[in-house]
């Protein structure tokens, strides 16, 4: 079945979440999707991501506004919403008491797939996610990386066309969450999809993703690519000391192009400079001219962890060591949800 | 990669897939099974044999005053072995205690399996499973169906179960007119009932992420559901505001419906009632169940 390519495989306008009338989880969210590209959510815990992706896999109504996913509108189309999407949520979904085949099979079955060809494909997919050789033990004996790619080829059953990824490495450790990137990026080139990810991790941000949306208290704080979010903060940071450290060097180093800004600091200098790798040799040449001899450079590329910092004010590891702050709030989110929350754990 | 490939699909896919999932769950852990069925064996055997009601008479010889002639003796001995049995025929309908409430035992069990079913619900809230569900194009009515389904499965397959220890403790006074028709019946009672509970409880769960609230619910209802019914004692004996409330409650329907095809002699008009009854229950609370299910699943 051909159907038109659209730009945008999602497009978001104004979608709000209030929980128990005063509680906004997600406040007022715009942003678009285009075709076969890898958006990342990023932001700390209880900051809207979850809540945005259960309203854009229709399992939670918006309270205001609406977004299309590959041509279907989450509130007047949620089942043409639910044909052309995939899933992996945060938590381990499969079931324990069956096999990973059939969980695979399961999931075929719930999306109407008829018998033969969901064999095929669960074969298939499973063969993509290494489990072939696993697939008729009981998942209660898998590892937690295992579970992990049995999500991935459940998610996958039904060919989505945007696939929804939830934390997809949270509580992994760092080999198996590198091995999960691999996944990650072995979908996106196998199957060109266009991929919605959440996380809070900003090396998995920075790694898979093409562009990413910084969110915060429901707000969308900044979006870009990783590169251009990191260029948004004005440069690299070059750190520079000459032998003779009596003397000043600072306007001379000013005058040299691209340099945006110089602090000196005990007789080393920092330097705020556009495209470090060029304008480190012109920096260095300008010194010599004057006499001076360098003994050390270095040249540091913005983090997104610095990006991180810019928009929130605050080092998503701050948020980690903070996590006091970070339960209360969790408590407070899950209370006004009452009844209704699916946090799991 | 398609963005519409549900023109053909069938309305009712995934209904028996979530089914045979709770299903699967269940016979592959054995436990549980044997579990269920424990309960009403320990009722049977315990309660049911130790109430010999029917021998209340005797099973003691009386001392009667030796004025009176042997022959009259024995003949007051007789007459008082046929009181006794005539009293048990006409309050239990059948003259030994243990047949009655094997019988009741069914509801008994069909009861419980029906009461649990809501904390599946609850299970997959928690983790995770339902919100997967959810984000498929499952009908939501076939989500609360499947959970209803299963219980009504397990539950059929557990009275079977009890209704057969039942008759291997024995002796179960199988009434004479007992044909395999009468078997039919039996399971369309104790489906219908166990329809119409396990409607009600997975609807109490619809929403809910507490397995404790669940409890709570099924230890609240557990014990009124039963005596406030004939499923142990006869309702005759009962006072006038207890038999009020016997019969509001499906149970007394349902084991009134399951005793009638088993033990009695069975009376047409008092059956077509039970099943009228338990008919318009087990509707009403599925097409409940399907209705909210539309509003209060997915948000």
């Amino acid at each position: 079945m051909k159907y038109k390519l659209a730009e945008d495989a999602l497009i978001v306008s104004g979608l709000t979440k209030v929980f128990n009338k005063n509680l906004v989880a997600v406040d007022h969210v715009d942003f678009t999707v285009k075709e076969g590209e890898i958006f990342g959510f990023l932001g700390p815990n209880g900051a809207g991501k979850t809540t945005t992706i259960n309203m854009l896999i229709t399992v939670l109504r918006p309270t205001e506004g609406s977004a299309v996913v590959c041509d279907h509108d989450i509130t007047k189309d949620a089942s043409g919403v639910r044909d052309c999407i995939g899933v992996v949520p945060q938590e381990y979904t499969a079931d324990e008491d069956l096999t990973g085949f059939e969980n695979v099979i399961l999931c075929a079955d719930l999306y109407g797939i008829p018998r033969d060809e969901s064999k095929r494909r669960a074969e298939e997919l499973l063969e993509l996610v290494e489990l072939t050789k696993f697939k008729d033990k009981q998942v209660a004996t898998y590892s937690g990386g295992m579970r992990r790619r049995l999500e991935l080829a459940c998610g996958l059953i039904n060919r989505p066309h945007v696939f929804f990824l939830d934390e997809p490495t949270l509580g992994l450790d760092v080999q198996t969450r590198a091995a999960t990137w691999n996944y990650i990026k072995l979908l996106k080139k196998e199957y060109g999809m266009t991929i919605f990810m959440t996380t809070h991790y900003l090396e998995e941000a920075d790694m898979l993703c093409d562009r990413i949306a910084i969110i915060d208290y429901g707000k969308i704080i900044t979006m870009g690519t990783p590169n251009d979010l990191k260029e948004s903060l004005g440069g690299d940071i070059m750190t520079l000391s000459i032998q003779d450290s009596e003397a000043d060097i600072s306007d001379l180093i000013k005058k040299v192009p691209r340099v945006k800004e110089v602090k000196r600091l005990e007789g080393t200098y920092r330097i705020k400079v556009v495209d470090g790798e060029e304008t480190a040799p012109t920096i260095i040449d300008a010194v010599r001219v004057e006499g001076h001899r360098v003994t050390r450079l270095s040249l540091t590329k913005p983090t997104l962890d610095e990006v991180y910092l810019e928009y929130t004010g605050r080092s998503i590891r701050e948020e980690e060591e903070s996590r006091e702050d970070f339960r209360a709030q969790r408590i407070a989110m899950r209370r006004a949800r009452g009844e209704r929350t699916w946090m799991g754990h | 990669m398609t963005k519409n490939n549900n023109n053909s699909k069938n309305p009712l896919h995934g209904l028996w897939a979530l089914t045979n999932r709770d299903l699967k769950k269940w016979y592959k852990n054995p436990i549980i099974l044997l579990l269920g069925i424990i309960q009403p064996i320990i009722w049977m055997s315990l309660l049911g044999k130790a109430m010999n009601l029917g021998s209340m008479f005797t099973s003691f010889s009386p001392t009667l005053p030796s004025t009176i002639p042997q022959p009259i003796q024995e003949q007051i001995i007789q007459s008082m072995s046929d009181l006794s049995k005539q009293a048990m025929l006409s309050i239990f309908g059948t003259a030994d205690y243990f047949s009655y409430m094997a019988v009741g035992m069914m509801s008994f069990v069909v009861m419980f399996t029906a009461m649990f079913s809501g904390m599946s619900m609850v299970f997959d809230r928690r983790l995770g499973f339902l919100n997967k569900v959810l984000s498929t194009p499952v009908a939501r009515g076939s989500i609360l169906m499947a959970k209803i389904f299963s219980a009504v499965i397990r539950a059929l397959v557990q009275a079977t179960i009890v209704l057969g220890i039942a008759y291997v403790i024995g002796p179960l006074s199988v009434s004479a007119d007992f044909t395999p028709l009468n078997l039919l019946g039996v399971y369309a009672a104790l489906f219908l009932i166990s329809m119409g509970l396990s409607s009600i409880f997975i609807l109490i769960a619809i929403r809910s992420t507490k397995q404790e609230t669940q409890m709570a619910v099924v230890n609240l209802l557990n014990l009124p559901l039963m005596f406030a019914s004939n499923a142990m004692f006869p309702t005759k004996l009962m006072p006038d505001w207890l038999q009020t409330i016997t019969k509001i409650n499906p149970v007394t329907y349902a084991t009134d419906a399951t005793r009638q095809l088993i033990l009695y002699t069975v009376d047409m008009h008092q059956l077509a009632i039970d099943f009228l009854f338990l008919g318009a229950f087990a509707v009403i609370f599925s097409t409940l169940g399907i209705v909210l299910s539309w509003r209060y699943l997915s948000k």
